[in-house]
């Protein structure tokens, strides 16, 4: 039981790491969104926002760029089980004699170490933006952004396992992953939102791994800098990673 | 000999729709058994509970003596698939596909390698291994998706319509190889498919309709089911040959576009007699047998026709470059 399932998460991370491997053109492709919003938009918002905020525009959204790279290829990762049910692959795999959630683990891992690699690289940007960080704050952005990526990469499965054809994929983006990234407090603070928008950042995952990432890059303490302490963002990741990728594994395990 | 796979009063409803409806039928170890029925008879309902994919609303059924619903994880183990619809990874290797085939399947590391690259040599893929699948014609996807469903040594082989959209040449090579698996490596076969003169290769066969199992039998006893052969006889004068066959043969003969139309129950031992009793007076005579179409036609009512595959692929084909497009776009 343990063999097989090692195996199988095996086989579904290896298989993921071969293509994004392969597809070099979809990496950069990755890359180019958050760069596009972190130099189009940031720089051009910047000269609208008043500077006396405490920190400039480009910097303030960072980490929330940081976010949206992970969001973005955390999601895109998990939905490629869309995929497999749409090409068959994942029939394959359902036949196989390993325990369904191994599919669940294994694509959430994929999912995360394809994220954290893509946000890592966004990271190392930095210097162009002004900011100092030390090798100690990038270790602990990385360690967030493996957090945040499992639990959004388990969101993403939790997703797919509703919808059969990528038909619904337009739908995805557009009512969910584009409202998770306006309301996750990444390009302006939480605590400006109207109440009623404040209460879906509030239920948002990925505003409590921004604001964490916030805490990284912006160890002092400012206005546009977190919004929550620190323990209740590391919680609600954790506890929002076991419940997405619980009820994606009940779901799998189901048997229609 | 003990059945290998055995279904009991099987039963699937979708809602108000009985897909499987009290199917019974046992399958014998080391045989091919042809499942055939016209689209949406329930042919692939029956195999996904068979294979573990669904679970029955009522009603048994074992593979090797293990339950497909309690022992789900014992009957993977012993089946292997090819399903209707294409299911290799195309953006992988052949290679890696069975590579990871043989992770799944828990083939141990010593045996894997050397198994899978005698499955590549036994489809004569060995040389495109290290292509990827996208690049493969119809028929290479099918026999590497036949070779995959055996590297793990199954000891029942599911094919849903493996000849599905094939052209003759590739059909004819796969149910080559196909036939070959009982003997050479004890599989039991377990097939269904449109094409009823493939149909002839089974040992036995279950026809299914509207979700019921309606005949059984060897191909040979299904044709004997529904009369025997017929002779076709043209004679110089047929109205007086029809009254000789009846007097002297005790057979009866209708006419029809001036030819007589004689149904015998073994043709080619009646012919001998005809001639013999007629001489002189037959002009030409030919013989024609049931075949499984004829048996489908007249339990059915339909004749069995492969789904239409072209728009199937039309559409796939155009889900692929959507999809295609899609990933550039926006990812």
């Amino acid at each position: 039981m343990l063999r097989a399932t090692l195996n199988a998460v095996y086989v579904v991370v290896a298989r993921e790491m071969i293509k994004f491997m392969r597809e070099k053109g979809k990496l950069v492709s990755t890359l180019a969104r958050p760069l596009l919003w972190l130099f189009l938009v940031g720089g051009g918002m910047s000269r609208l926002v008043s500077p006396d905020m405490g920190i400039p525009y480009t910097q303030f959204i960072f980490p929330g760029i940081i976010g949206m790279t992970i969001l973005f290829s955390s999601i895109f990762s998990s939905i490629s089980i869309i995929w497999d049910k749409e090409f068959g692959f994942m029939k394959e795999m359902l036949v196989a004699p390993v325990p369904r959630f191994s599919i669940v683990i294994g694509k959430a891992l994929s999912g995360t170490l394809v994220s954290t690699v893509q946000a890592l690289l966004i990271v190392l940007l930095y210097p162009l933006l002004g900011l100092d960080l030390s090798v100690s704050q990038i270790l602990l952005i990385a360690l967030v952004s493996v957090l945040l990526s499992f639990c959004i990469s388990s969101l993403g499965i939790l997703i797919a396992t509703f919808y059969e054809s990528f038909e619904s994929f337009s739908v995805i983006m557009n009512f969910i992953v584009m409202p998770m990234f306006f309301l996750s407090g990444a390009m302006y603070p939480v605590k400006l939102l109207p109440p009623i928008l404040e209460i879906f950042s509030r239920i948002n995952p990925l505003t409590y791994g921004i604001d964490a990432l916030k805490y990284m890059v912006f160890p002092e303490k400012r206005f546009l800098t977190h919004d929550f302490p620190l323990s209740l963002d590391i919680g609600v990741i954790v506890v929002a990673s076991v419940v997405f990728v619980s009820l994606g594994a009940l779901v799998f395990e189901r048997r229609k | 000999m003990a059945p290998i796979i055995t279904v009991q009063n099987l039963t699937r409803k979708f809602g108000e729709l009985t897909a499987v409806d009290g199917v019974s039928f046992e399958v014998e170890k080391g045989t091919i058994f042809g499942f055939l029925g016209p689209n949406g008879a329930g042919k692939t309902t029956t195999i996904n509970i068979l294979c573990t994919l669904l679970s029955p609303t009522s009603g048994s059924c074992t593979i090797d003596g293990h339950d497909c619903l309690r022992e789900a994880s014992l009957v993977r183990k012993s089946i292997g698939i090819v399903f209707q619809d294409n299911t290799l990874d195309k953006e992988l290797t052949a290679y890696e596909n069975l590579l990871f085939h043989g992770y799944l399947y828990d083939i141990p590391k010593t045996e894997r390698k050397q198994r899978i690259e005698e499955a590549l040599h036994f489809i004569g893929l060995y040389e495109r291994r290290t292509d990827p699948v996208k690049k493969f014609s119809g028929g290479m996807k099918r026999r590497l998706e036949v070779a995959r469903s055996i590297i793990h040594q199954p000891t029942v082989l599911f094919l849903d319509e493996p000849t599905l959209g094939l052209d003759p040449q590739s059909r004819s090579n796969l149910w080559e190889f196909i036939s070959k698996l009982p003997a050479t490596r004890g599989v039991t076969v377990f097939m269904t498919t449109h094409y009823m003169e493939e149909a002839e290769i089974c040992s036995n066969i279950a026809i299914i309709d509207k979700g019921r199992i309606i005949a059984q039998g060897s191909p040979e006893q299904l044709k004997k089911s529904i009369g025997g052969d017929v002779i076709y006889l043209k004679t110089t004068d047929n109205t007086r040959a029809m009254s000789t066959i009846q007097q002297a043969l005790g057979l009866s003969a209708e006419e029809r576009d001036g030819e007589l139309f004689i149904s015998a129950s073994r043709g080619d031992a009646c012919i001998p007699k005809l001639i013999t009793t007629l001489s002189d007076a037959v002009v030409s005579v030919r013989l024609q047998r049931p075949t499984l179409n004829d048996v489908f036609l007249k339990l059915t009512g339909k004749a069995i026709r492969p789904e239409t595959v072209s728009e199937g692929d039309e559409l796939r084909q155009s889900i692929r470059s959507y999809r295609r497009k899609f990933d550039r776009g926006k990812s």
